[in-house]
């Protein structure tokens, strides 16, 4: 378990960091490190040189500005989950954060690395999606800010490019309902399936409009849109819960792995798409 | 003896240093100059070798060598098999592969480097100049023994033995009975895991012409004289030392390749060497549990009476025989009566070899598979006959006038109260209460299952006789000159607290305080030849072997007592360290006697204050009689100076421990997932000396039991290929899984040793597995379930909840 040589550099700003990628074509942002190591010990992944962010200061925080909430790429999991600014304003980015592995890891692990790694069972994907985050990557070149419709492209791919490095997560505040359930591997703890709910609902009991982010059941986390055109407008009863949430795999092809086939997880993302819903419904 | 100590719960003396990480295991050791090793391994389970190219990996900065299979076969002896059965097929097992590779894991050779970095970066350079021809591999014995392949081509087929076992007439019982109830069952393969993975430190000194090795083993002795053998060094020139080890369950019973082969290196070198397994590496490379399919057979009355008991099971022994692989499901063979009256038994075993890391001792070893078949077959009785499992098992446990028992797996159990154990489950749990519960909860829609298992298991292994190298224990006990007492034992606790448990044990029966007693073990160069510690044996037999080395050296202190004296022997009283001349005794009530140095408040003295002469004196401390016997001035005629005393303690027979274990489990009915929400343990390991340890023993085995019924499952997929490799696979069973666990005990001492204990490492492993799985089963009754394999993943539950709708 230990990984090939590798190269290590400590940048201190945002614009060193950048120029160092900009002159080393295969070298890896180095955050908290839990996904990265891992899989340099295994020696999946060989990077010739690091570049450590977690020095620069001003990539992790939690703020509010123009309507909108906004982390930086280096606040841990931990931060996010026992933040109060997020348990008034979001409550889908705590909750989802205390499903993340254990307290060590939400002590290093951060939401920028979880998002730029596109795990196909990590968490955050399924939260930024259902929030309809906005992404802000930074080069050498300046700043563009991707939808997280957008982001996620592949397994362990995303839609930043070469020499970018995602700095910022935007949320725009909307006084919806929102919910995060998962049921975990029971050996990694990533998600056999997890689903994140944001509903904006009216006042009698109907559902206006929903966003629903999924993970870990298919190659990269998606948004159910079959649930969410279902959901768009009903009641909220659980009829029609229940009937909505069966869409949840339509037109997705379904991971099967030893724990859990392909049928069963199909099935399983139903029946958490169902609590997700009744779940973020019950919070009104 | 005075039990100031024994029955208490006395805290675990080895945690301070634990929780501090101020202990030392392997990898805590740094000598300079270490060499470090590793290995390059198979990654196919099955391949011919043509050839091996180390010229890359010799190239890498800091190598000092690499050798291959074909460099050392003749220079190290194979690994050994300690097993002996019947016209058993032994391959000839190197320490690295020479011709082929037979299991993913399968270490084919050792790169030597300055460090361990440029050591791993030379093996993955190494690797790629490894020419292998892969083969079909030999996987599956669910269907049956596998024949093609041949994995060891000169024996002709897979199968390594086959051995029938039992006694009665088993045609007979089972014609004598009104049916037959019949069921497979699958014991998959487990992986110990023990927090520590195996590491190896060998150090050689040229000069002395000594090899020292350290390991994380709970063997040392048996395994200086392995290496020895191996290594082809004399026995007496070999120390092998056990620091600090972090876990075994029995796989670290075992004499590895590893360990031969770094000692070797050592040797030829002049250098010391380490090797530290990494997680993969332990879950490829160190011998796996349980792997049986079996069909069990059973006669019975319909009054629920068994007339006989009928066990065909293959085992998947793996590749190659470590020390006691194929001898494991000996031991099913020898548990198959469980707790009942079974007039007739038999085992038909056949052990055949897979392309997989080798089965061998992991924890319960064999025991957990007995008692599973019995236990679970118990239910689809109750099943078949539509009577309380309860009713099944009291309608066939022998009373507890009827031991010793013979059963008809040809042993004697020594002690035992079944019922009583049973009965304080049931009252613990409020069995009826709870299959009201049940009742109300399903017609609410809601599954809810009750499983139980009264086990018995077989401990304190074991009578000479029985066991392929010595099944006795040795202790040494030593009064130093400053009265401090050393406990050196020939059990290797590893986890398992006996240096506290055997320090309650030596501070009661000497009369001292804890604090002056201390055990040492692991090292062969400080402690005489011992077994041990594996198959819940350290306490019946080492601690008894503590015991009575201990009444053999307060012989000789009521001897010089007497002689200090001036009394006759037999007019001693022995209390709380201190000898008294009878009047004198007599005298302490009224308070007239003189004072003594007070036990507990450290030395006896230092040398200046010998109390010498004695004339006069009524009483005397052992610690101070421990100082005379060292200054020797004063001892009676024809006696030994020094006071310290040796035993090895052969025990007559095993012991056999029991229980009733109560689970109560909860499904989800959308998601299949099991959730367990009421767990009793009432166990009866004996006499208790700890019930501390006990607790913690009984806790840590109902949790690896949830492990192996509900979680846990090594896999190898159609080729051979290692599937759960490491612990993001493999799942092991997490502190926020497991429920609270309501334990109690029975106690019924074992006649087999004066202390009356009777073990309790295993217990949790042996008893819990079929009581979690007959609660899931249970569960799942009204959709017409009668049995569901391990790991009872959640898929399979939701398959069959789901299976009425289509
Ligand atoms: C034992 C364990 C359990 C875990 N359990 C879970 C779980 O239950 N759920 C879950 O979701 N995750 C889990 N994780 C993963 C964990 O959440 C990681 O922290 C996370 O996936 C990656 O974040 P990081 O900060 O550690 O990133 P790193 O590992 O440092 O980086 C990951 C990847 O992202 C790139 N990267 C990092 N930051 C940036 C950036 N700002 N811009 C561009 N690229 C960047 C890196 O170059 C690297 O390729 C677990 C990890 C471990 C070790």
């Amino acid at each position: 378990m230990i990984p090939a040589q590798f190269d290590y550099a400590r940048a201190n700003t945002l614009d060193e960091a950048l120029n160092l990628l900009a002159q080393n074509e295969d070298a890896k942002i180095l955050a908290g490190g839990h996904s990265l190591i891992p899989a340099m010990k295994l020696r999946l992944m060989q990077p010739p040189l690091l570049i450590d962010i977690g020095r620069i200061k001003d990539l992790s925080y939690i703020d509010e500005a123009d309507g909108q909430i906004r982390i930086g790429a280096m606040t841990t999991h931990y931060q996010i989950e026992s933040s109060d600014l997020l348990k008034r304003m979001c409550p889908l980015l705590p909750e989802c954060a205390s499903h993340i592995g254990d307290m060590q890891v939400r002590n290093k692990g951060t939401i920028g690395g979880s998002l730029a790694h596109s795990d196909p069972a990590a968490d955050w994907p399924a939260a930024a999606l259902a929030l309809n985050a906005e992404l802000v990557a930074v080069s050498k070149d300046g700043e563009r800010t991707i939808k997280a419709d957008d982001f996620f492209v592949d397994l362990l791919t995303t839609a930043l490019n070469p020499g970018e490095i995602l700095r910022e997560i935007r949320i725009n505040k909307n006084g919806s309902s929102q919910a995060y359930v998962k049921m975990p591997h029971p050996a990694s703890g990533f998600a056999i399936v997890g689903v994140a709910a944001n509903l904006i609902m009216n006042g009698s009991n109907e559902c206006t409009s929903a966003r629903i982010g999924i993970t870990g059941v298919a190659a990269k986390a998606y948004r159910a849109t079959g649930v969410e055109n279902a959901m768009a407008g009903s009641q909220l009863n659980e009829a029609a819960i229940a009937t909505a949430a069966k869409h949840v795999s339509d037109n997705t092809d379904i991971n099967g792995d030893l724990f859990a086939s392909a049928d069963y997880r199909r099935h399983l993302a139903a029946v958490y798409t169902r609590r997700a819903i009744q779940t973020a419904a019950s919070r009104v | 003896m005075a039990d100031k100590y024994v029955g208490k719960r006395v805290k675990r003396t080895e945690d301070p240093r634990l929780i501090k990480g101020l202990a030392h295991y392997v990898d805590d050791i740094g000598l300079p100059g270490t060499l470090h090793v590793a290995f390059v391994r198979s990654m196919y389970a099955h391949a011919r070798i043509t050839g091996i190219d180390t010229s890359e990996a010799l190239k890498v900065p800091g190598v000092v060598a690499v050798y291959t299979g074909k460099d050392i076969a003749t220079k190290i002896g194979p690994v050994p098999c300690a097993a002996a059965l019947p016209d058993l097929k032994v391959p000839d097992y190197r320490v690295l592969a020479t011709d082929k590779v037979l299991f993913v894991g399968h270490p084919i050779a050792a790169v030597v480097a300055t460090d361990k970095y440029a050591a791993r970066d030379a093996a993955e350079i190494l690797y790629p100049g490894v020419e292998l021809e892969e083969l079909p591999a030999v996987v599956s014995i669910i269907d049956g023994v596998p024949t093609t392949p041949v994995i060891h081509e000169h024996f002709g087929d897979n199968i390594a033995y086959k051995l029938t076992s039992g006694e009665g007439d088993i045609e007979a019982a089972m014609k004598a009975a009104d049916r037959i109830v019949k069921q497979k069952m699958i014991h998959q393969r487990l992986a110990p895991i023990a927090m520590e993975p195996r590491g190896v430190l060998a150090r050689y000194f040229p000069g002395e012409e000594e090899l020292t090795v350290w390991s994380s083993t709970q063997i040392p002795h048996l395994l200086r004289t392995q290496l020895a053998l191996m290594i082809g060094i004399p026995e007496n020139k070999l120390r092998v030392i056990t620091p600090e080890v972090g876990g075994g369950f029995g796989s670290k019973l075992n004499v590895y390749a590893e360990e031969a082969l770094l000692g070797w290196i050592s040797m030829q070198l002049g250098k010391p060497v380490k090797w530290i397994e990494s997680r993969r590496e332990n879950v490829a490379a160190t011998i796996h549990g349980r792997a049986q399919v079996g069909t069990v057979e059973v006669g019975i009355k319909n009054d629920g009476t068994i007339t006989g008991l009928r066990y065909n099971v293959v085992a998947d022994l793996g590749a190659y025989h470590q020390l006691l692989t194929p001898a494991i499901p000996t031991l099913t063979g020898l548990m198959l009566s469980g707790a009942y009256k079974i007039p007739a038994i038999q085992m038909n075993v056949t052990g055949v070899f897979t392309n997989k890391m080798s089965t061998d001792a992991y924890r319960g070893a064999g025991r957990p598979e007995a008692t599973y078949v019995v236990e679970r077959v118990m239910d689809v009785i109750a099943r078949e006959l539509n009577l309380d499992p309860i009713e099944v098992r009291r309608k066939n446990f022998p009373k507890a006038d009827e031991f010793p028992f013979h059963t008809a797996t040809g042993l004697d159990y020594d002690s035992g109260d079944y019922e009583a154990a049973l009965k304080k489950a049931l009252d613990l749990s409020g069995y009826q209460k709870l299959r009201e519960e049940q009742k109300k909860a399903r017609d609410n829609g809601k599954l809810i299952g009750i499983g139980l298992s009264s086990y018995v298991e077989i401990c304190a292994l074991g009578p000479s006789q029985a066991m392929p190298a010595g099944g006795w224990e040795s202790a040494t006990v030593r009064i130093e000159p400053t009265g401090k007492v050393t406990v050196l034992t020939g059990a290797s606790p590893h986890g398992q607290g006996q240096e506290t448990s055997f320090a309650q044990i030596a501070a009661d029966e000497v009369g001292v305080d804890l604090n002056d007693v201390t055990v040492i073990h692991g090292d062969t160069g400080i402690v005489q030849y011992g077994i041990g510690t594996f198959g819940s044996r350290a306490t019946a037999v080492g601690g008894t072997a503590v015991l009575i080395a201990i009444h053999k050296l307060k012989e000789k202190a009521a001897k010089i007592a007497a002689h200090m004296m001036q009394c006759d022997a037999s007019r001693l009283s022995f209390e709380a360290g201190c000898y008294s001349k009878q009047e004198a005794a007599a005298a302490a009530v009224t308070g007239k006697s003189e004072p003594v140095v007070p036990v507990g408040e450290g030395p006896a003295g230092a040398l200046h204050e010998v109390p010498t002469p004695t004339n006069g004196r009524n009483k005397i401390t052992i610690q101070e009689i421990a100082l005379a016997a060292h200054i020797a001035k004063e001892l009676p005629p024809d006696t030994e100076p020094g006071l310290s005393a040796t035993y090895f303690f052969e025990p007559k027979n095993f012991t056999f421990p029991f229980g009733t274990h109560i689970c109560v489990v909860e499904i989800d009915k959308d998601t299949g997932e099991t959730k367990i929400i009421k767990y009793v343990a009432v166990d009866d390991c004996g006499k208790v000396i700890n019930p501390l340890l006990v607790d913690g023993q009984v806790h840590g085995g109902i949790v690896q039991s949830i492990g192996q019924a509900l979680y846990e499952e090594v896999v190898y997929d159609e080729q051979g290929q290692l599937v759960t490799g490491e612990l993001m696979d493999y799942a092991l069973p997490r502190a926020s899984q497991m429920p609270w666990f309501d334990t109690d005990r029975t106690e019924t001492p074992s006649p087999v040793n004066p202390l009356g204990v009777k073990g309790v490492g295993e217990a949790g492993t042996i008893g819990a597995t079929p009581a979690i799985v007959n609660a899931v089963v249970d569960a799942l009754s009204p959709y017409g379930v009668k049995h569901l394999d391990m790991p009872v993943r959640p898929e399979a539950v939701w398959r069959i909840i789901r299976a009425p709708e289509g």
